[in-house]
């Protein structure tokens, strides 16, 4: 058997290929001429061709559904936590009526299934004006998204000891001075990963994306790759290229902020 | 430098506790005032009162004569140490200490001057570029000190500051506490749980218990002349025994009857009330081990507890009736010994139905 001091390395490099493998193999078909891609696969590709990604770019303009997808999740990240943030702090350190209601409320939001929203979400959008624009997809986004960056922050603010605040507070600062210079940077590890989660679900929705939006200037990048299919053949090879190309801003992202999480940084503060 | 006066402050909270329960409480300008009492006594809402963390429900707050009911706590001027330190976790030692003066927007060379004078004055001069999380507990501790000494505010407040210090480091720290008032003179407001800690640190003290102020004294005064049996168990180590009874007199002869023994007192000139007494306290201390043939009470040795200086002796007189007595170690003592007890005639206290102790 496996002797134990293997054992953890062993299982997290089964885990590692379990976890890497799709995407290789994804990266890898996507260099993969169309004709061989339903042959047996070799683990290491025996030619690589371009042929999928210039289609991708120079046939079907693939840099639009980027585009919009970008600017979409982009707007709705700064948006929910801009509007979170702020209210997770009012809800965690101050105390006014009716603020264990609202926070229920918060939740129930989140709890409605898209599905059932989407019809009369249609309706609404079209009477406004907003079907097939940025706004049209931002708003119902970052109304989907709030609720869970208002709970996670709350969640992460009751856990900051207030007397860090009361001590800034006593030192001189006011509360407006004490939150921006003394919580906001205990802050930034939450900030960061709500800041991914709500990326992440903005760049992947589809429904919504798919009913609000008519022309590629304004689909995003889930629905654009959906309607490569054709009537008679799906362009396999082009799809896979295109998730890869979905792939690098969620990782670059990732990476980024991934970096701006330091942890262990209340850990001086308190004693204990 | 200021003198603090507390105007029948009350604090009721949402939930409905009364936290504190009109207190008056003069501080002067210049002194060094402990609040003690047990856990639940209101002693730290009240120093969150005083620095105004806390809102009164009603009654005023006077910082060196001026009303500061309504001023929010950056504008008091006053410096908090808090149990937990409560140090900025991202800011170096030296951007923890100049924050407050940074604040108050003091000239930038004065802040390092100052900055630098306070370090060296806590030994902490060489720790002034890392971060709390590097620091060891005691370093905090004294980071914590610097940045309320480098404000040079009006009155400090001390929210029991030695509380998360191990035993040992805990009284250097409270000599060195003591030490820096005296040098800087500011008024300074202490809270702390342990009598001990109270009775060392405090010029004057003040015992409350429930929001509520049971007697406002110097230690001495406390320990000597308690008002009541909650100060006069709570002040002293160990507490002071309390036996139930009855006294009576007759020309100059005062008999206790507790714990169906009798004590006989000669020659007693004191004016107190003997028909109002319910209890008799003596200290520890003033309780000696005697030849129960001899004695006032007697009783059984039940535990011994050797501390090295002394022995803690517990006798059984009744049922449940124990006494505490301090005796030399030398003493020798065997458990389940029959004894006698003898108490200090002067030392004896009487106290009412309601706990008030008569004069």
């Amino acid at each position: 058997m496996i002797p134990s001091r293997l054992v953890r390395p062993t299982a997290t490099a089964l885990l590692l290929l379990a976890w890497a493998f799709p995407l290789y193999w994804m990266v890898t078909a996507s260099l993969t001429p169309e004709s061989q891609l339903f042959e047996t696969p070799h683990i290491v590709p025996r030619a690589l061709v371009f042929n999928h990604y210039q289609a991708l770019f120079a046939e079907r303009r693939f840099w639009m559904p980027i585009r919009n997808s970008l600017v979409v999740a982009a707007a709705t990240t700064t948006l929910a936590v801009l509007v979170g943030a702020p209210c997770a702090y009012a809800m965690a350190r101050l105390h006014f009526r009716g603020k264990t209601w609202l926070l229920a409320a918060v939740l129930a939001v989140s709890m409605l299934p898209q599905i059932s929203i989407v019809s009369p979400l249609f309706l609404v959008l079209r009477v406004v004006g907003l079907i097939d624009t940025y706004p049209g997809l931002v708003v119902p986004y970052v109304t989907f998204a709030l609720p869970l960056v208002v709970w996670l922050m709350t969640g992460f603010f009751r856990g900051l000891p207030s007397e860090i605040e009361d001590a800034a507070r006593i030192d001189g600062a006011g509360r407006v001075r004490a939150a921006i210079e003394i919580t906001l940077p205990l802050a930034a590890p939450a900030v960061a990963t709500t800041a991914i989660l709500t990326f992440l679900y903005a760049w992947n929705e589809f429904l919504f994306a798919l009913s609000f939006t008519v022309s590629p200037e304004r689909q995003t990048v889930p629905v654009a790759i959906a309607l490569f299919r054709g009537q008679y053949q799906i362009p396999w090879g082009e799809i896979l290229a295109g998730a890869v190309v979905a792939s690098v801003p969620v990782i670059v992202v990732v990476v980024a902020l991934q970096r701006r999480i330091v942890s262990g940084l209340t850990s001086g503060a308190v004693k204990g | 430098m200021a003198a603090i006066v507390l105007d029948r402050v009350r604090k009721v909270f949402s939930g409905g506790q009364t936290a504190v329960a009109d207190l008056d409480v003069g501080i002067a300008n210049g002194e060094r005032l402990v609040l003690v009492g047990p856990s639940g006594s209101g002693k730290s809402t009240v120093l969150r009162l005083i620095a105004g963390l806390e809102a009164p429900t009603s009654g005023r707050i006077f910082v060196d004569a001026r009303e500061v009911t309504d001023i929010p706590p950056e504008q008091r001027d006053l410096a908090m140490v808090f149990q937990s330190y409560a140090l900025y976790p991202h800011k170096t030692v030296r951007e923890n200490l100049a924050f407050g003066l940074r604040m108050h927007r003091v000239a930038r060379a004065e802040i390092d001057g100052r900055v630098s004078a306070t370090a060296d004055a806590l030994g902490i001069a060489d720790l002034l570029d890392r971060i709390p999380a590097q620091l060891s507990g005691g370093q905090r501790q004294r980071v914590a000190l610097g940045r309320a000494i480098v404000r040079q505010p009006q009155a400090f407040l001390f929210d029991e500051p030695l509380s998360n210090l191990d035993p040992r480091l805990r009284g250097e720290t409270r000599a060195e506490v003591v030490a820096l008032h005296r040098r800087l003179g500011t008024t300074m407001v202490y809270v702390t749980h342990d009598q001990e800690e109270a009775m060392t640190v405090g010029q004057r003290i003040a015992v409350l218990r429930d929001g509520r102020l049971e007697q406002l004294a110097t230690p001495l005064e406390l320990y000597e002349r308690p008002a009541n049996t909650f100060v006069a168990r709570f002040i002293g180590s160990p507490p002071m025994n309390l036996l139930k009874g009855r006294v009576t007199r007759e020309s100059g002869t005062v008999r206790i009857e507790t714990c169906g023994q009798i004590i006989t007192i000669d020659a007693v000139e004191s004016q107190i009330l003997f028909e109002a007494v319910r209890a008799v306290g003596i200290r520890p201390h003033d309780v000696s081990l005697t030849d129960p043939q001899h004695a006032d009470l007697r009783g059984r040795l039940d535990v011994i507890e050797p501390l090295g200086h002394a022995q803690i002796a517990h006798v059984t007189l009744d049922a449940d009736v124990r006494v505490v007595v301090v005796v030399r170690t030398e003493t020798p003592l065997s458990v389940d010994s029959r004894v006698g007890l003898a108490f200090a005639r002067n030392r004896l206290l009487f106290f009412d139905d309601a706990g008030r102790r008569l004069d």
